[in-house]
């Protein structure tokens, strides 16, 4: 790549040709002030001015977000004009912003009181009148309070990028412009997915979940048996709330931390996860020798079911019935648990901790319920639980490591665990139908072709003289290539396993928020960089556990011996499985 | 939402066919659309969104954008007053208050019998026959108050609403 020399104030430096003032003056060692900015010019609008500054020669100020760097170019960032500019900036965002920020869920993470702070710039020094307010509470999964929204359009390009679906949108003119979906709808009446992506990349607390952390505390106050369970990729990310490194494994301490949080049982969801391999796995090979349909597509995603039921409503047949594991999980609490503990079902309340925001909304259906009691009663995001914990006075990082509890749905294997990562799901199942189909395990292990982060991955494996072509998603952007080709009756697949966010639960919409201005000791490209650190802590914790295949799990197949005969059994069907019904997004 | 019919879809898919191949086709077809259709209501800004791939969320963005769009239907005989600096000095406030008192609605209104809309423009170069209205394309120039109701009485008998 070529090279040119730049000046920052008057330092020579030599420069990749191409950046951006704001990527040079990084590499450089200097932090311009930004807002909009984001993730490699995924959006670069250029809109808030934030960044601010003086080009020798330039005519008045550039925003550096968007400025090219350029052969002798002379760069100063702090002079009193470029500075007091861009704190000039921040206070008219700061004008017409809700500034109730004690009450706002993102305190502590908010991008703009970052860099109010870092510019000098205070409330109240421009007043005036402010854009009308719309707050959309209407999903389950996420809030949109226009009050705190500052324009950048990271959200509008989230949406797009990852999905082609462009929920988001400006809308009106000048002072009246808003970032909403059509006609300012409610995102619950329009073809949102409800993944939450918008919301991991809002700079403000102008997208965030829906908290149902009041929920939880209401059960244990009517006494209520409060049984928890959590997603496999919430510990690959739970530690970052508590200042550890990206892709540190927190499955000991979360639980701990769940335990001291008074949860009555705390289990992995990862027990059902391997019971979904086990009804997913039996429900392929069945379809494979029976002539069902197929491709066979994963169903563990609710962003995704959400987005075939919008848009693919002709390919429902494909999706596999199961339930997403943590429904799964939670019809078992219901059930077979209650039974085993002597609890009325209605006496227990099931709390989901997820990486997720359109788990929230996954519970509310009503194919998720069974005579008026609900699989699941709550889901928190990972970053509630930490907001939990924080509330607690809980030392997170000083706890110890603590076991899950052990009976009835307390083992789980590797498979489970890597459900948290693009691929995950479809080498566990390649596990267990490899068993299935051969009679013995798959020597390897490891099926290194479905890992990795590439929009597509397909595969093809020879079980025994079976051959069984696969592929994998996530974003929907991806998806709608694998799908387009079976409604064209091309695709040349058995399993397709999609994921609704880019990387998969890891980097699902109810994650830590990633962001290097509040991540000081991790490297600059750690947006680049966290799904795969992440995803290791996954992998990690797989190659440690000595049960790696979901059918070796001891207490699933009790539970088979005991209570759900085999997998696809009548009781199986009217606990583990689900429907699915085409939707109209505009509506 | 409004029900279009199915030589509406059929018309307004003509005017897709006509710019789709184009670079950037989205304001010619919106503005064709416009045109030929009266308004941009949401199912047919999901109908370009579907054949261009553009987010309806985008499409009603630009939309809202450019007043020239409109979500509503508009009058039969849509009248234009000039708000721009010359037209204004020149009594255009007047003229464009008189065709609203006359017809009992604000600029930016229909008339309940879809015979009139008022738009109130910014300039549109004709100031040299300040204060200019233009009626469904056709020009009024220097007019006085005093002009205004023999217009509407003119457009009134000249026929009813779509």
């Amino acid at each position: 790549m070529a090279k040119v020399n730049i000046k920052i104030e008057g330092i020579s430096y030599q420069v990749e040709e191409g950046l951006t003032i704001l990527e040079a003056a990084k590499k450089c060692g200097y932090e311009i002030p930004s807002l909009c900015a984001f993730n490699h010019g995924e959006c670069s609008n250029g809109s808030c001015r934030v960044c601010l500054v003086e080009v020798v020669g330039a005519r008045g100020l550039v925003a550096s977000c968007v400025y090219p760097v350029s052969e002798g170019m002379e760069i100063i960032i702090s002079s009193a004009k470029a500075s007091e500019a861009r704190r000039a900036s921040v206070e008219l965002l700061l004008s017409n912003h809700n500034q109730n920020c004690q009450q706002c869920d993102k305190n502590g993470q908010c991008e703009l009181l970052n860099v109010a702070y870092i510019t000098g710039a205070r409330e109240g020094r421009y007043q005036g009148e402010k854009t009308p307010v719309t707050v959309d509470e209407l999903t389950p999964s996420i809030v949109r309070d226009t009050s705190k929204c500052i324009l950048c359009g990271r959200c509008v390009a989230r949406c797009e990028n990852a999905h082609g679906l462009g929920i988001l949108g400006f809308e009106n003119r000048g002072f009246s412009t808003i970032v909403a979906p059509a006609e300012n709808r409610s995102m619950a009446n329009s073809p949102c997915i409800l993944c939450g992506q918008c919301v991991s990349v809002c700079p403000t607390g102008a997208l965030m979940e829906k908290s149902e952390i009041a929920k939880v505390d209401e059960a244990f106050k009517a006494g209520k048996h409060v049984v928890v369970q959590t997603a496999p990729a919430v510990r690959a990310a739970l530690g970052e709330e508590f200042g550890m490194p990206v892709g540190t494994a927190v499955t000991g301490k979360m639980v701990a931390a769940l335990k001291r949080l008074g949860f009555h049982k705390v289990y992995d969801t990862n027990f059902a996860a391997d019971l979904t391999i086990m009804e997913e796995g039996t429900e392929l090979l069945g379809r494979i020798k029976n002539g069902g349909t197929l491709p066979m597509i994963t169903s563990c995603s609710p962003g995704w079911i959400n987005y075939a039921e919008y848009n693919y409503g002709d390919l429902l047949p494909h999706l596999s019935s199961c339930k997403s594991p943590h429904q799964m999980q939670g019809a078992i609490i219901k059930s077979y648990y209650a039974e085993k503990n002597g609890i009325d079902p209605k006496d227990i309340f099931v709390v989901s901790i997820m990486p997720c925001t359109a788990k929230k909304d996954e519970k509310e259906r009503d194919q998720m319920q069974k005579d008026g009691i609900k699989d699941v009663d709550a889901v928190l995001t990972t970053r509630e639980l930490a907001r939990m914990i924080k509330r607690a006075g809980i030392l997170f990082t000083r706890l110890p490591d603590e076991e899950f509890d052990q009976d009835l749905m307390g083992d789980y294997t590797g498979a489970g665990v890597i459900f948290g990562v693009t691929g995950g799901v479809m080498e566990a199942a390649l596990r267990t139908v490899y068993y299935v189909l051969t009679g013995k395990e798959h020597e390897a292990i490891k099926f290194e072709a479905v890992r990795g982060f590439d929009g597509i991955k397909e595969a093809s494996i020879d079980i025994n003289g079976t051959v069984v072509n696969v592929a994998i998603a996530h974003g929907m952007k991806n998806a709608k290539v694998l799908l387009d080709e079976i409604r064209e009756g091309k695709s040349k697949y058995h399993f397709i396993e999609i994921m609704g966010c880019p990387g998969g639960c890891i980097a699902g919409g109810g994650q830590p928020i990633v962001r290097s201005c509040f991540l000081p000791n991790e490297d600059d490209d750690i947006l680049d960089t966290y799904k795969e650190k992440r995803a290791n802590a996954l992998y990690s914790e797989d190659e440690r556990l000595t049960l790696r295949q979901s059918h070796n799990n001891p207490q699933i197949k009790a539970l088979y011996d005991e209570y759900l005969g085999e997998p696809n059994s009548h009781k199986a069907h009217e606990l583990l499985h689900t429907t699915y019904s085409p939707r109209k997004g505009f509506n | 939402m409004a029900h279009i019919s199915e030589a509406g879809v059929k018309k307004i898919n003509e005017i897709i066919d006509r710019h789709i191949g184009q670079k950037t086709p989205l304001m010619m077809i919106l503005s064709d659309i416009q045109n030929e259709y009266g308004y941009i209501p949401l199912d047919v800004q999901q109908i370009v969104s579907d054949r261009t791939g553009i987010s309806v969320a985008e499409i009603y963005g630009v939309v809202t954008f450019y007043s020239f769009f409109s979500l509503e239907p508009k009058g039969k005989y849509v009248i234009g007053c000039c708000m721009g600096t010359a037209c204004y000095v020149k009594g255009a406030q007047l003229v464009m208050d008189k065709f609203c008192e006359l017809l009992n609605i604000e600029p930016g209104q229909t008339t309940d019998d879809g015979m009139f809309t008022i738009d109130a423009l910014r300039c549109i170069g004709a100031c040299g026959i300040a204060p200019a209205v233009t009626i469904n394309g056709k020009v009024y120039p220097k007019l006085s108050v005093s002009d205004v109701p023999g217009i509407v009485e003119e457009y009134r008998n000249m026929g009813g609403a779509n």
